[in-house]
């Protein structure tokens, strides 16, 4: 392995695996210890990651990518409808849509750069959203959600003379996937796709992105077209989008259209940024933090707070009640935007900066200055 | 083309932007092995006739030929792998990236052409192309730095990162936009040094400079340009006695 990669990223490989596959156990003191959960923790890591390769590499910001999530959800359940219960040919199916569709796209928006490319790539997106809400009904059943019945043709488990009883659910040769199974499933996606991301990153492709990102011109004039550079990571990471998805439709065999819209493609930028842009660890950070305050807060009520405040005086606890309760529950994107706010302005770098700078100072306290050398990638 | 030694030939080229004339009539002929340089006061349309020949800019008529290829209405990449390197006015380089990889991406399209999925190969797999960018920056003299942030560079060595980027790539040709422009004096005499060190290796140049000093220290051949127009053409002595170069540059507004 040691031609392959170096000591570092395989370390730091190793290391990513470790903390994934005993989440179970070590996110348990925090509550999240549960597979419904961490099934989202790997769901939206992978969409993270693949965002990355995108935003972070090439710096091109996609503010639709939430449209190829949805794409390979829909697949995934149409996969599942027409095909087989089994997630893998799901995936698969999902995979290759959603890099089709993101081929088109990416075709059309990487006319423009800056600005324009980010507006291309919502409106996109927001057509996307319209037509599966409404116009697409046959295929993506509008509002209600495109879900597995009874009647499903489902011509490859018929011809194998596999029948359900009772509400069909996607498996896995036969195993069903609730549960832990699930997360684990999703687990080994997630590793696959942080492999291949890192593999990406540390590649001459990988070089090239960052140099788009760095300098455009000097990449034309050093004799690179740099269209298609930019085009492949928008269908990579159009493709993770919607690996994300089908696993959501394997953990949750329903796809609607609201996965789709704007505020989920937001939600991926925001992941990115908060973690660190353009690192490998920090979108997956970003991702689970998102995800697991999204889970707290928005479970808390008023009834939890005023039984939290209750150590103050009467007058105190309701008022510490009042303006709490504005934070969480509905209110909990009002956390997430101040956290967002406080992390931009202090730390641009995301948190992966700020582990850097905590790292930098231990660093310095043992005495060697490496402040010229350039960072790895993380 | 009548002279067979004749690499680049920009032939009757005009450029108009609006009512303006910038470039009238250029016919250029550049020799291979030579340092062609272009010289003229402000405005005379020196940068202009670069960008035509680079490709960032159409003529409105005329055409510029390089070895047989003609370059007109090619995209710079397609330009560059024709065997044109270019150094800009500002260095343009991968600020972001380490010197080394700013010297290993040129190395790379060279080899690999103007686009190369390699993804699953592993950049340090790339020992080859790593110790000719490790090469190069000896000759320039910034291997120390190779570990560096370009963009923490000082702006010589910002210059001397971005010639051996070129350099790299062998070029056929090599197009130097007043490659000391913004220097201090220290910095342009080492940058001169470093070119002369270049044109022992017999590499055609077109250069565009300001400075008659560093001019004077390198061309094989100058073209004086003034007001868009080949105002007289010859070697650094001829040109030097022109008296029409005299009265361009003392009656201009330079």
């Amino acid at each position: 392995m040691t031609n392959l990669m170096s000591r570092n990223d395989l370390l730091l490989f190793a290391g990513f695996t470790l903390v994934v596959l005993t989440m179970p156990i070590w996110l348990a003191p925090f509550g999240a210890g549960y597979p419904d959960l961490l099934q989202r923790f790997m769901i939206f890591g992978i969409f993270a990651v693949g965002f990355n390769i995108l935003f972070g590499l090439t710096g091109y910001l996609s503010f639709g990518h939430a449209a190829f999530f949805g794409v390979g959800s829909y697949a995934a359940v149409w996969s599942f409808k027409l095909l087989t219960l089994d997630a893998i040919p799901a995936i698969l199916f999902a995979v290759i849509i959603s890099g089709l569709f993101a081929l088109v796209i990416g075709y059309l928006c990487l006319r423009r750069s800056g600005i324009y490319f980010s507006i291309l790539t919502l409106a996109f997106a927001q057509m996307s959203y319209n037509l599966a809400y409404s116009v697409l009904t046959p295929i993506t059943n509008g509002e209600t959600g495109l879900q597995l019945t009874l009647n499903d043709p489902r011509s490859l488990d018929a011809v194998l003379g596999q029948s359900v009883a009772g509400q069909p659910v996607p498996n896995l040769l036969g195993q069903p996937l609730s549960g832990y199974a699930g997360f684990y499933f999703c687990a080994g996606f997630l590793i696959l796709a942080f492999f291949l991301a890192q593999r990406i990153a540390g590649s001459p492709f990988g070089m090239m992105l960052k140099a788009i990102k760095s300098n455009q011109t000097r990449m034309q004039f050093t004799g690179f077209n740099t269209r298609p550079y930019a085009l492949s990571a928008f269908v990579i990471s159009g493709m993770y989008a919607g690996l994300a998805g089908a696993l959501l439709a394997v953990t949750d065999p329903l796809a609607g259209a609201e996965r789709m819209q704007w505020t989920a493609s937001g939600e991926v930028v925001l992941m990115t940024i908060l973690g660190g842009v353009g690192t490998l660890i920090g979108p997956v950070i970003g991702a689970w933090l998102i995800k697991y305050f999204e889970n707290i807060l928005s479970a808390l009520n008023d009834q939890i707070l005023a039984r939290f405040w209750s150590f103050l005086p009467d007058g105190a606890a309701d008022t510490m009640v009042a303006i709490t309760g504005k934070f969480v529950g509905d209110g909990w994107f009002l956390t997430l935007g101040l956290v967002f706010v406080i992390v931009v302005i202090f730390l641009p770098g995301g948190i992966m900066e700020g582990v850097r700078r905590i790292a930098g100072m231990f660093r310095r306290r043992s005495g060697s200055s490496p402040a010229t050398r350039t960072q790895p990638a993380e | 083309m009548t002279n067979p030694n004749v690499v680049l030939h920009v032939a009757d080229v005009h450029k108009r932007f609006g009512g303006l004339h910038a470039l009238a009539d250029i016919d250029l002929q550049v020799e291979e092995g030579k340092t062609h340089a272009i010289i003229g006061p402000n405005g005379a349309g020196k940068s202009t006739l670069l960008n035509v020949i680079i490709g960032k800019l159409a003529p409105s008529s005329g055409q510029v030929v390089f070895d047989g290829a003609v370059l007109t209405g090619r995209k710079p990449f397609q330009i560059n792998q024709l065997g044109i390197a270019r150094v800009f006015q500002t260095p343009e380089i991968f600020a972001d990236l380490s010197v080394l990889h700013n010297v290993m991406i040129p190395a790379l399209a060279k080899r690999d052409g103007m686009f190369k999925l390699n993804m699953l190969r592993a950049l340090d797999s790339e020992t080859g192309i790593r110790a000719e960018a490790e090469d190069m920056l000896e000759d320039v003299g910034m291997l120390a730095r190779r570990d560096m942030l370009a963009g923490s560079l000082s702006r010589g060595d910002k210059r001397r990162m971005e010639l051996a980027m070129c350099l790299i790539q062998h070029p056929r040709l090599l197009l130097l936009d007043e490659p000391t422009a913004g220097m201090s004096r220290h910095d342009t005499n080492t940058t001169i040094e470093l070119l002369q060190k270049i044109k022992a290796r017999g590499m055609t140049k077109v250069i565009i400079e300001h400075d008659m000093h560093v001019v004077f220290s390198l061309a094989d051949k100058i073209s004086v340009l003034a007001q868009g127009r080949i105002i007289a053409d010859g070697s650094p002595d001829e040109v030097r006695g022109n008296p029409k170069v005299q009265e361009a540059y003392l009656g201009g507004t330079h």
